[in-house]
């Protein structure tokens, strides 16, 4: 009985330890962001990095997902004669679902990894001490930038893939599977509901929040050289990818489970 | 009369990794305005006892003073004013990549005590003059210098707020033997016109000599010997012979396996 449940048991504690330790980091994090000084340009540069320079990625990622949403529902749809709700299918499923977790997982893949390189290496060559030195603290300075850029920017990010995502099917369904354009655009209007897209760009700006948090929090603690910060750049990626996906059923129960 | 109050003083500072143990008691004062050099071997823990004292790692028992004031476990607000008194040089020079070389030196007059742009970089330019650096070298990025350039770099850091206390971890390490005496010159000359407390780390006896007032030797955990620079040919204290005649053999043994 021992040896199974002693490493279970150990596992567990390692499991509540790393929570803890991350809600303090989160905590600190937080109400260091909500008083001064702040940083304005460290902010608005993180802004351009996370949002603007996300865009040719996260848009590809939604034009290729419109598209073959429309493609796949066609095939299955056409069985019931139900073509005419694809554009609903469509537009709901980019809104709700596929364009915030896809944006958010292909963002922690690009910046979650990248806050994580560059937060570690300031940790293991000391940068990380010498701002202390300089009478200036790191989560002010480097961690709160990033989190209120994430927060900000994922939104941003989220709409205009779901503009491109809409685009993208409408694009497949009127040149390939000979819909009537004007009927499409008004059929996706139509059957679109603010919550949709709403309960999207609340799922965007915690993704974005979790994704930098992530970043940070692997940078911030990494350890032993190179080393250390790939092993950092690793599991903020993984961790933000499996937080990404837990919080969005819990914030699809919050919204919309009766 | 009561002696004037240290500007720096450890008491029974112990810190260990793990198993390890780095410091295992250490009791040091420094006086206002005294230059002291540490010596010792690699490994013995001089660069964690530079930051036990800045407050970078948290000692495992004993305690901080500076000016008197009770240190050790300073955090938030007070630990940032704290700092406003601190310069320090690190041994891996420790530059912020993302800034340009003034930046860097400019930092804590900017982002520390709210300088302007302008006449921060005015400062700065000026601090890198006097570390043998030109301006054109403020426009680059910190990964275009030379491993000694960066390490006059961060002393530029170190001294541009001119701070009451400044730590330099090996400031020669890594220098040409004529750029290590401009560099002694620099920190002899903070001290006298900056009336500066210094604490530095070194291997470099040529340097220690130059400017140390006093000289502590750490091994094994602890300060085995200090006293004035002039004392230390004649210190009769084995481990500190052996170290300044660079002998292999002695009471200090290097864990190296010769087969
Ligand atoms: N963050 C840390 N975690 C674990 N061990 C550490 C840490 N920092 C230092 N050590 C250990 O403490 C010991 C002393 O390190 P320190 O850097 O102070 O040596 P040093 O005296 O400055 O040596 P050198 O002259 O080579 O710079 C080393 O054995 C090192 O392995
Ligand atoms: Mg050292």
């Amino acid at each position: 009985m021992v040896p199974i449940v002693q490493p279970l048991g150990r596992a567990f504690l390692g499991f509540l330890e790393t929570t803890g330790r991350i809600c303090i980091f989160t905590l600190t994090a937080v109400s260091h962001a909500l008083r001064p000084p702040y940083y304005p340009r460290l902010i608005l540069r993180q802004m351009v990095e996370i949002g603007y320079y996300s865009l040719p990625v996260v848009g590809l990622t939604a034009i290729f997902t419109g598209m073959v949403l429309a493609l796949q529902s066609y095939t299955g749809f056409t069985r019931f004669n139900a073509e005419s709700a694809i554009p609903n299918v469509v537009v709901i499923s980019i809104a709700r679902e596929l364009g915030p977790v896809l944006a958010g997982l292909m963002v922690a893949g690009r910046i979650g990894a990248a806050i994580a390189a560059e937060i570690g290496t300031m940790r293991v060559t000391e940068q990380i001490d010498a701002l202390t030195t300089l009478s200036t603290n790191p989560f002010k300075y480097l961690i709160a930038p990033r989190l209120i850029a994430g927060l900000l920017m994922l939104p941003c990010l989220v709409l205009v893939a779901d503009i491109i995502g809409v685009f993208g099917g409408y694009v497949v369904s009127t040149v390939k599977l000979s819909f009537n354009p004007q009927v499409y655009i008004r059929n996706t209007i139509d059957f679109l509901e603010p919550i949709d897209v709403i309960s999207g760009l609340v799922k965007a700006a915690v993704f974005g929040f979790i994704v930098a948090l992530m970043g940070c929090y692997h940078g911030y603690n990494s350890r032993g050289g190179a080393q250390g910060v790939g092993a950092a750049t690793t599991n903020a990626v993984v961790s933000a990818s499996i937080l990404i996906l837990t919080f969005n059923y819990a914030i699809t129960e919050l919204f919309f489970a009766r | 009369m009561n002696r004037a109050v240290p500007k720096i003083a450890l008491k029974g500072l112990k810190k260990r990794f793990g198993p390890k143990i780095v410091l295992d008691g250490i009791d040091l004062e420094v006086a206002t305005g005294e230059s002291l050099v540490v010596i010792g071997g690699s490994g013995t823990g001089k660069s964690v006892l530079l930051k036990c004292i800045i407050g970078i790692i948290e000692p495992d028992e004993g305690t901080v003073l500076i000016d008197g004031e009770n240190t050790t476990h300073l955090a938030g607000a007070d630990r940032t004013r704290l700092m406003r008194k601190f310069g320090m040089l690190f041994q891996g020079s420790a530059l912020f990549d993302s800034l340009k070389v003034w930046e860097n030196v400019a930092f804590g007059l900017i982002q520390g005590r709210g300088v302007g742009r302008t006449e921060a970089k005015e400062i700065a330019l000026k601090k890198l003059a006097a570390v043998g650096l030109p301006p054109e070298v403020g426009d680059l990025s910190p990964s275009e210098l030379s491993g000694g350039m960066q390490k006059r770099v961060g002393l530029a850091r170190a001294i541009a707020a001119e701070p009451e206390i400044i730590f330099f971890d090996e400031p020669t390490t890594g220098l040409d033997p004529i750029m290590g005496d401009v560099i002694n010159d620099l920190i002899v000359e903070c001290r006298r016109q900056l009336g500066a407390t210094t604490l530095s780390i070194t291997h470099d006896l040529a340097s220690a000599r130059k400017i140390a007032d006093r000289v502590a030797m750490i091994h094994g955990g602890k300060i085995v010997w200090s006293g004035p620079v002039s004392q230390i040919d004649r210190s009769g204290n084995p481990y500190v012979d052996q170290f300044i005649h660079g002998r292999a053999e002695g009471p200090i043994k290097m864990p190296v396996k010769v087969r």
